[in-house]
């Protein structure tokens, strides 16, 4: 047919999970991968595990990138990735950001999370991590 | 393409997401899709929201589908937000001020980027409202990018045109001045409580044109969108303008002039596209001898229309008379 692009347009949502009032890291990163040539779609903070799931669902994402300040994380994690899983999003690459102790880090990627992106991770290395990892799609 | 069409039906409910995606990036499946799903569409109340940045939009929008969902209807929400010109990327965030409708099954959200179309719209708008309309929901909200005195495209694929301003965005003489209110099937003066509201709201009413017997008469209306007050009477006004639309007979003009302007922009970008692919190794050439003073501007127009597969050297030589 005429149009179909070649290489298409990474989705990705950016979530604040729980109660932690702090999303300067989370905008910091949207614009950083906006500027890295994704769509980055952002909720804004206090989300459950439900209102992250439904939005990936609807918005069709690619990716779903947790930012979490609160270390709550081994609390809201595994909930975020049931809630996934019942939304039928299994395949969907989940990566975290924020606060998460050394110690935690095994335990996370456990859980299903790809990748944890602490202080000092660059857009670069953010980019490159979720274009390689990315579920491909057929058509 | 038949997979996603019985899914939809079965309202699996990753199937609409998929479909808008394959449509959003023109994917011959989701086109095929689409093709199919056509004849169901034009059913729904197709609803733009449009005005100044900062005056509102995506919290009446907000609004508005709590008032649907309070009188039992489905919305979608189609929101358009800007494209980065330099990466190609997008921050979408009106799902923001969204938040409160996200834990609703009866509530679709679908960020979009506007991909570098001005007007305020997407390249894919059109299609994905026909994704929406097909898909059942009765009402879909079309958030716009905020446009200010640009061309304005909402108009044609909206049959309901909601404009929103608010006081504090320079006088009313300014929003008369922008054009964009000729536009507007309801006028809705936002931010109620700040001061010159009202006074904005009575300056628009003064604007407008007395209708004739049988036409619509623009309303405007006061609202407080973050409280919600006064947007159920929004959401009367819309459901009004429908019936005026039906019981007038001007849906089928509003109809026949979305249909027209979809069909001529498809012809336009596909047009645009084999000419980029047919000049991609020689028009830079072309280009330095028009601008050497080698060759008149005009040679170098039609010996590129000549070597168009399809347009021939015919189009200029029917030209004239």
């Amino acid at each position: 047919m005429s149009t179909s692009t070649p290489t298409r347009t990474l989705r990705v949502l950016i979530a604040k999970p729980g109660l932690d009032g702090h999303d300067r890291g989370a905008k910091v990163m949207a614009r950083g991968l906006r500027d890295a040539g994704f769509e980055v779609i952002y909720t804004g903070l206090f989300q459950t595990p439900e209102m992250i799931a439904s939005a990936a669902l609807q918005e069709d994402v690619d990716v779903v990138g947790l930012s979490i300040l609160s270390g709550a994380h081994m609390a809201l994690f595994p909930r975020i990735m049931e809630a996934l899983r019942a939304a039928g999003l299994g395949d969907v690459l989940v990566v975290a950001g924020g606060t998460i102790p050394e110690a935690d880090q095994a335990a996370v990627r456990e859980m299903g999370i790809a990748a944890v992106f602490g202080p000092g991770s660059t857009f670069a290395d953010v980019a490159e991590f979720l274009r390689t990892h990315a579920p491909s799609r057929a058509a | 393409m038949a997979d996603l069409i019985a899914q939809l039906d079965e309202g699996n409910p990753r199937a609409l997401p998929r479909l808008l995606s394959l449509v959003e990036r023109r994917d011959p499946a989701g086109m095929a899709a689409l093709a199919a799903l056509y004849p169901r569409t034009g059913k729904a109340a197709v609803v733009g929201i449009t005005g100044a940045p900062g005056a509102g939009k995506s919290t009446l929008v907000n609004a508005l589908a709590h008032a649907a969902r309070a009188a039992e209807m489905r919305v979608a929400i189609l929101a358009i937000d800007p494209s980065s010109p330099v990466s190609g990327g997008a921050v979408l965030g009106d799902r923001i001020r969204m938040m409160d409708l996200h834990a609703d099954p009866g509530v679709f959200i679908r960020s979009v980027a506007s991909k570098g179309r001005t007007g305020g719209l997407a390249p894919a708008a059109a299609a994905m409202v026909h994704c929406l309309d097909a898909a059942g929901y009765p009402l879909i909200l079309l958030e716009t990018v905020g446009a200010g005195q640009d061309s304005i495209d909402i108009d044609v694929l909206a049959r309901t045109v909601i404009v929103v301003q608010a006081p504090g965005f320079g006088d009313g003489v300014q929003a008369i001045k922008a054009g964009i209110l000729e536009i507007g099937d309801i006028l809705v003066v936002n931010k109620a409580d700040l001061p010159g509201a009202r006074e904005l709201a009575r300056t628009l009413r003064g604007s407008l044109d007395h209708p004739e017997p049988g036409e619509w008469e623009v309303p405007v209306l006061l609202t407080d969108a973050a409280s919600g007050e006064g947007v159920p009477a929004v959401l009367d006004a819309v459901l009004q303008h429908g019936r005026w639309l039906a019981q007038s007979g001007e849906i089928a003009q509003r109809l026949r002039v979305a249909a027209s302007a979809e069909v001529l922009d498809g012809v336009r970008n596909e047009l645009q596209r084999r000419l980029n692919a047919a000049t991609a190794g020689s028009l830079d050439q072309v280009i330095s001898d028009v601008a050497a003073r080698r060759t008149p501007p005009e040679d170098a127009v039609n010996a590129i229309l000549a070597s168009l597969p399809g347009l021939g050297g015919a189009a200029s030589d029917q030209r004239g008379g």
